[in-house]
């Protein structure tokens, strides 16, 4: 097992790595400069220069790579080349902010998905399980922005329940942060739950048609017991899979929630660094992302093989 | 954008029309009571990135621009009347030719960290914009040959050539007023209405009042709060729900409803912000100026401002200047959409038709693509046949712009005739965007510049705007105006020819309801 992880977290590494240059590579392929960016329609030669040449800008491409990967192996996430603030200060506080939303909406969320999704197979057929998917479809077809107006329209502007802003900021106790997330959580909730639900409830359902399950049944045993003693634990792996999926998508795929509702996370750390071409940013940000989905899929295969006793034995070749 | 919704505006309009300053729609605050201390103000702006800080060489978007002028003062003001008003700079004096020029430091004022203001911080802030700097307003500052002491209250200024309106160039939002040898741009000082508390670059910032602040009547707020909300839907529901006191740039689309919420004022503002069709003069078929005043008649103006600006600006009539600068030609006559002229001129150019295309981008200015369309219509009325070519937002401007024969763009306005006229169409300019060279145009612009005598000056103006608009590239629809929004708690709003929020100085000016 811990042979499997260290070699799952090598090839993360790769990965990382490879994601650091195809990064830099896109943003030096990408129009313009943060001294364009920085200077705009005032963009004289004269002051482009000067900002160049204090930015080091000038060094080829290839030298302030391996200067950014230097710093970056020893832990020194470099300077803003914007503002000249280190990029850890900017990065971090805004990285626990995504954190806490995600954790908030997983928290949430999971458990309440993979319940309904159990349910739904228990009851296969009948209203409640029609109802639903039903549901669950037309909430995965709508987009996340659309979703988020919509609350913000009943919840905030109409009746004035919750904040339209979700307005966080370090100190602010824990009721207040509940209140000012809630809107962006139901979002996050409402597109990830219907998604896992879905999975959880095909997966079980497919277990249900084995021929070991019929067994179970005609041992006489209760639909609760069948599901969840037998069927629910075989059905694990896919829906760790689709859980880790969405988790992850939590963590980075939130731009669009975090610009409806003026959250400060990582996402919109991402869209300014990018816009500035602040590279230093923009790699950070890139890395963050990158190691979040390296870690999630591998204590997704992880979770999926313990899970699972037929996983763990290499396969014999030619079964 | 449909044209579905649209209200009859131009009624209402035409009876305002070139008094400048449309004023408060809804309902007016502007009985002006005496101002109330007291309160927090809340602001939602949009214009800020985490990249963000308030050194005064980089100021570039609205968000630290605002909260520039709440830590710092100006030389110079511009009022709501669009006229220079002294600010650090009490009074001023040029010599004949308007190459030297004497200012009055304003006396007692104190910086936030207890220094008093001489005339050496105002020298080491105008510095930090000359020689070789990063500063954006390098450009400007270049003028500026020589700056020097006179004695502690008394700056004198050289400049390269004359210029009578250097008291409004020195309203630039760059040149803002630290203490001499300041550097920590962290943790900002200056003469501003509000004292540096906490900041979060492209987040948030709270600011406190400054107990001592000098100009009368301003500083009421306890503290002023900055949340920054990029997204346009985003900072419109933070005003309906009142999280919000005030925002910036309302989107034309949703400026209709937001006027029937019964808690808020529209706050319109007539400015120099005005979109441009370019045509490169020297690229073909533009070379030709019958056929540049072929497509000057063939686009309908009224029917462009009314959708793509859902009425909110003024007509444009091919020349950069505003209704509101004080050297504006109101005689020359406005250029209708007359197809059977613009065939009249295809004549005189030689051709019975002409098929164009034109470059067009939201990076232009948000909406362009359609104001694209809207024009190849009606320029298909008057024989003109035009292709709309769109171009990716992401290098619009290192592509297309002044590089494409027929293209979109847009000017924010300048605070003065001079300034505009210089950047965009003396053929000198880095920025003549329609690359048009007039010799006749060059020499009287530089001849009106030096020139202390009003009179002789806006005739000079006048005939340069008939210029530009009878021979020149740009074809300029129209002019938009700012709007912003903001709850009818706060008194003591008014319009401002600059910039939204006030000339990006609401928070020192405004008061709460009590």
């Amino acid at each position: 097992m811990s042979r499997l992880i260290l070699g799952r977290l090598a090839q993360g590494l790769v990965t990382l790595w490879l994601v650091s240059v195809l990064v830099f590579t896109g943003t030096q392929l990408l129009p313009g400069d943060v001294a364009a960016s920085i200077l705009g329609q005032n963009a004289t030669p004269g002051a482009l220069e000067a900002i160049r040449r204090e930015l080091g800008l000038n060094e080829p491409a290839v030298w302030r790579y391996l200067h950014w990967l230097a710093g970056f192996v020893q832990g020194d996430l470099g300077m803003s080349l914007a503002n000249r603030q280190p990029v850890a200060d900017l990065l971090w506080p805004r990285f626990w902010n995504t954190m806490a939303l995600a954790t908030y909406a997983a928290v949430v969320g999971i458990p309440l998905a993979t319940a309904l999704g159990v349910l739904t197979a228990m009851l296969r057929g009948t209203v409640f399980d029609r109802v639903t998917n039903i549901l669950a479809l037309a909430l995965v077809s709508l987009p996340e922005y659309f979703l988020g107006l919509i609350l913000i329209l009943f919840l905030s502007v109409k009746t004035n329940l919750l904040p339209s802003l979700a307005n966080v900021y370090p100190g602010m106790g824990f009721f207040p942060w509940v209140q000012a997330t809630t809107l962006p959580m139901l979002v996050l909730l409402l597109v990830t739950t219907a998604q896992i639900m879905r999975m959880t409830r095909t997966a079980v359902l497919s277990v249900m048609d084995q021929p070991y399950v019929e067994t179970a049944w005609l041992k006489g045993m209760r639909t609760k017991r069948v599901v969840l003693r037998h069927a629910a634990p075989n059905a694990a792996a896919p829906v760790i899979n689709v859980v880790a999926f969405n988790v992850a998508y939590l963590i980075t795929g939130v731009v669009l929630v975090e610009a409806v509702f003026n959250y400060n996370g990582l996402g919109r750390f991402m869209v300014d660094a990018v816009s500035k071409r602040d590279l230093p940013m923009v790699q950070a940000a890139a890395m963050v992302f990158g190691a979040v989905y390296v870690l999630l899929n591998m204590i997704a295969d992880i979770g999926a093989i313990a899970s699972n006793p037929r996983l763990r034995q290499p396969r014999e070749t030619g079964a | 954008m449909t044209s579905t919704f649209t209200m009859n505006r131009r009624g209402l309009l035409a009876g305002v029309a070139g008094m400048g300053l449309i004023g408060l729609m809804g309902k007016p605050s502007w009985a002006q009571e005496t101002p109330v201390r007291g309160g927090v103000l809340v602001l939602g702006i949009g214009g800020g990135s985490t990249t963000d800080d308030v050194d005064v060489r980089k100021l570039n978007d609205w968000v630290p621009v605002n909260q520039a002028y709440m830590l710092m003062n100006g030389l110079v003001e511009i009022d709501a009347n669009n006229q220079a008003t002294p600010e650090l700079f009490e009074s001023w004096e040029a010599a004949e030719g308007a190459v030297e020029w004497t200012f009055k430091v304003r006396q007692g004022v104190t910086f936030h960290n207890g220094k008093t203001l001489t005339a050496d911080d105002i020298i080491y802030s105008l510095n930090l914009h000359r020689g070789d700097t990063t500063s954006a307003a390098r450009s400007i500052a270049e003028a500026f040959v020589d700056v020097v002491k006179l004695s502690d209250s008394e700056v004198k200024i050289t400049l390269a050539s004359g210029n009578a309106d250097l008291p409004y160039v020195l309203s630039d939002y760059h040149f803002l007023v630290v203490p001499d040898g300041f550097t920590d741009w962290a943790n900002p000082v200056g003469t501003g209405p509000f004292v540096f508390d906490t900041y979060e670059a492209g987040v948030r910032s709270r600011f406190i009042r400054n107990e001592s602040y000098w100009k009368p009547g301003c500083a009421n707020v306890d503290a002023v709060e900055v949340i920054v909300i990029n997204d346009i839907s985003a900072r419109t529901n933070a005003l309906m729900s009142g999280q919000v006191h005030a925002i910036n740039s309302l989107d034309f689309k949703t400026v209709d409803l937001l006027r029937q919420n019964p808690n808020l004022q529209i706050v319109q503002s007539a400015g120099g912000q005005h979109f441009t069709f370019l045509m490169d003069c020297t690229q073909a078929p533009f070379t030709d100026n019958n056929l540049r005043l072929a497509v000057k008649h063939a686009v309908d103006r009224q029917q462009l401002l009314d959708t793509a600006l859902r009425g909110y600006g003024r007509l444009g009539n091919d020349h950069p200047i505003p209704s509101t600068d004080r050297f504006y030609n109101s005689e020359l006559p406005q250029r209708p959409y007359d197809p059977e002229k613009a065939k009249f001129y295809l004549k005189e150019a030689g051709v019975d038709s002409a098929a164009i295309t034109l470059s067009s981008s939201d990076a232009a200015f948000s909406g362009a693509v359609d104001a694209a369309a809207i024009y190849r219509t009606s320029a298909a009325g008057a024989g003109i046949e035009v292709t709309v070519d769109r171009q990716p937002a992401d290098g619009y401007w290192d592509n297309v712009w002044m590089k494409k024969p027929f293209a979109m763009s847009y000017w924010g306005g300048r605070p003065t005739a001079d300034q505009m006229l210089t950047i965009a169409y003396q053929s000198t300019s880095a920025q003549n965007d329609t690359h048009w060279a007039n010799e006749k145009f060059d020499a009287m612009l530089i001849e009106a510049r030096a020139l202390l005598d009003d009179a002789k000056r806006k005739e000079i103006y006048w005939t340069l705007q008939e210029l530009i608009s009878n021979e020149g590239g740009a074809m300029i629809p129209m002019f938009g105006d700012y709007l912003d929004g903001a709850s009818l708690k706060v008194k003591g709003i008014t319009p401002h020819p600059m910039f939204n929020l006030m000339g990006a100085r609401m928070a020192e000016k405004v008061w709460l309801e009590a």
